[in-house]
């Protein structure tokens, strides 16, 4: 579809379609989401809905046509839009992905795309998930700078490389897709998850912070670093190309260098 | 599975399923799909400890290990000088005469069996869903590891090669 060949007579369809660019080659995509209605029944169940959609469009798209237009009852989260907040990850096509970043032409919409909610986490409604195990298990985690001594009266200063030893863990935008694809974490709702230990990270190896022992000594639990089976389902998930499995993997070495 | 029989609205939903969605109860309007997992004041949180890493350590070290006890033994018993056909009774005598096979064969069990357990322990903890299934599992795998570590330390160093 590299080439622009507007044909405006022959795509634009009687259907209803999401505000769609002109000349925008419309395709007829199934979407399958997982349904589920705590008040109406407490079983989920599987519904289809049929969207006219440009394949370049995201399924965040799809999700709002389909709120907008066909069953206004859809629930789902989402915040910027923009793969930015973290709040629409989910499972497409079996993978855990920002709704948002998911264009729908890369996910094979030739066959129905199925839309799931993140598994591991209790499911409140539809899409949506409770994610406090999640958010109680980063906040364990203490994840704010901790110093000691008077506060200084300019900035706290850091080399590019004390900067670069933790770069890739800041990126991260607390969607939990890494966490609720771990299948230890499935299993195990108390396991820290890769999120919480990617949020260590970003602290146990900033120069600047001094709580880096605590937050050690918290990961070096039953429940923590050690549950890692490195399975790198988190790294295939994380939308930010986090390497979330090699974090965990420095937390580990830091523990036992530390500790032997 | 709290179902609420008073007001037969628990088993309103036609298919309850394969146990997954719960009836919903007096204090919850709203059934689950899945339990909620979350970390309460009231969870345990004595878990901390160096326990875990020494046991990953030593999946590492006596990985490696094995490897070369593993592969000598093998060597030994299978390829070199005749291979399997001279094993007998009287080549394990012969063998175990010397502390060297001795402690070879015994560093072999007791890591091949401590590296196969904890592995089994981790599968167990992984995948046991109840608490008291996981109990039991483990009760059963220490028991069984146990017994075999402590005959076969047993047999290497109680061997008689002249029992008829
Ligand atoms: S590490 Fe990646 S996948 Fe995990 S919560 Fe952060 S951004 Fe999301
Ligand atoms: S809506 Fe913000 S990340 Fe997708």
């Amino acid at each position: 579809m590299a080439t622009a060949a507007p044909d405006p007579g022959a795509a634009q369809p009687d259907a209803v379609p999401v505000s769609p660019s002109p000349g925008a080659n419309l395709m007829a995509v199934t979407f399958r989401i997982r349904r589920f209605d705590p008040e109406a029944a407490a079983e989920a169940f599987w519904q289809d809905f049929r969207v006219e959609i440009d394949p370049k469009e995201r399924v965040l798209d799809a999700l709002h046509s389909i709120k907008g237009e066909q069953d206004g009852s859809l629930t789902f989260r989402r915040s910027c839009a923009h793969g930015i907040c973290g709040s629409d990850a989910m499972r497409i096509n079996g993978r855990n992905r920002l709704a948002c970043k998911a264009l729908v032409k890369d996910l094979s919409p030739q066959r129905p795309v199925v839309v799931e909610p993140l598994k591991g986490l209790t499911v409140l409604k539809d899409l949506v998930v409770d994610m406090e195990p999640f958010f109680q298990a980063y906040r364990d985690m203490l994840p704010f700078l901790v110093t000691s001594g008077n506060e200084p009266t300019r900035e706290r200063l850091q080399s590019p490389a004390q900067r670069a030893r933790f770069d890739d863990t800041t990126k991260c935008i607390l969607c939990a897709a890494c966490t609720s694809s771990c299948p230890v974490f499935w299993n195990d709702g108390q396991y820290f998850g890769p999120a919480a230990i990617v949020g260590a990270h970003r602290f146990i190896f900033d120069s600047r912070d001094e709580a880096g022992e605590r937050r050690l000594e918290i990961l070096n639990d039953n429940h923590g670093v050690w549950r890692c089976r490195t399975i790198f389902n988190c790294t295939d998930a994380c939308p930010r190309g986090i390497q979330v499995t090699k974090a965990i993997q420095e937390v580990k070495q830091a523990l036992v260098t530390r500790r032997l | 599975m709290p179902t609420d029989v008073t007001s037969g609205a628990g088993r309103a939903p036609a298919e309850p399923g394969p146990g997954r969605g719960r009836g919903p109860g007096p204090g919850h309007p709203a059934p689950l799909v899945e339990p909620p997992r979350q970390r309460t004041t009231r969870t345990p949180r004595s878990t901390r400890g160096n326990f875990e890493m020494y046991g990953w350590l030593f999946m590492r070290v006596s990985g490696v290990v094995l490897v070369l006890l593993v592969l000598g033994h093998l060597l030994i018993q299978l390829m070199l000088d005749g291979g399997v056909s001279r094993i007998g009774f009287a080549f394990v005598a012969g063998r175990w005469a010397s502390p060297w096979w001795q402690v070879w064969d015994l560093l072999m069990l007791w890591l091949a069996m401590l590296h196969g357990s904890n592995g089994l322990r981790t599968v167990i903890n992984d995948y046991a869903e109840h608490t008291a299934t996981r109990l039991w599992l483990k009760a059963l795998l220490y028991t069984a590891t146990a017994f075999t570590v402590l005959l076969g330390t047993l047999v290497i160093f109680t061997f008689d090669p002249d029992i008829t």
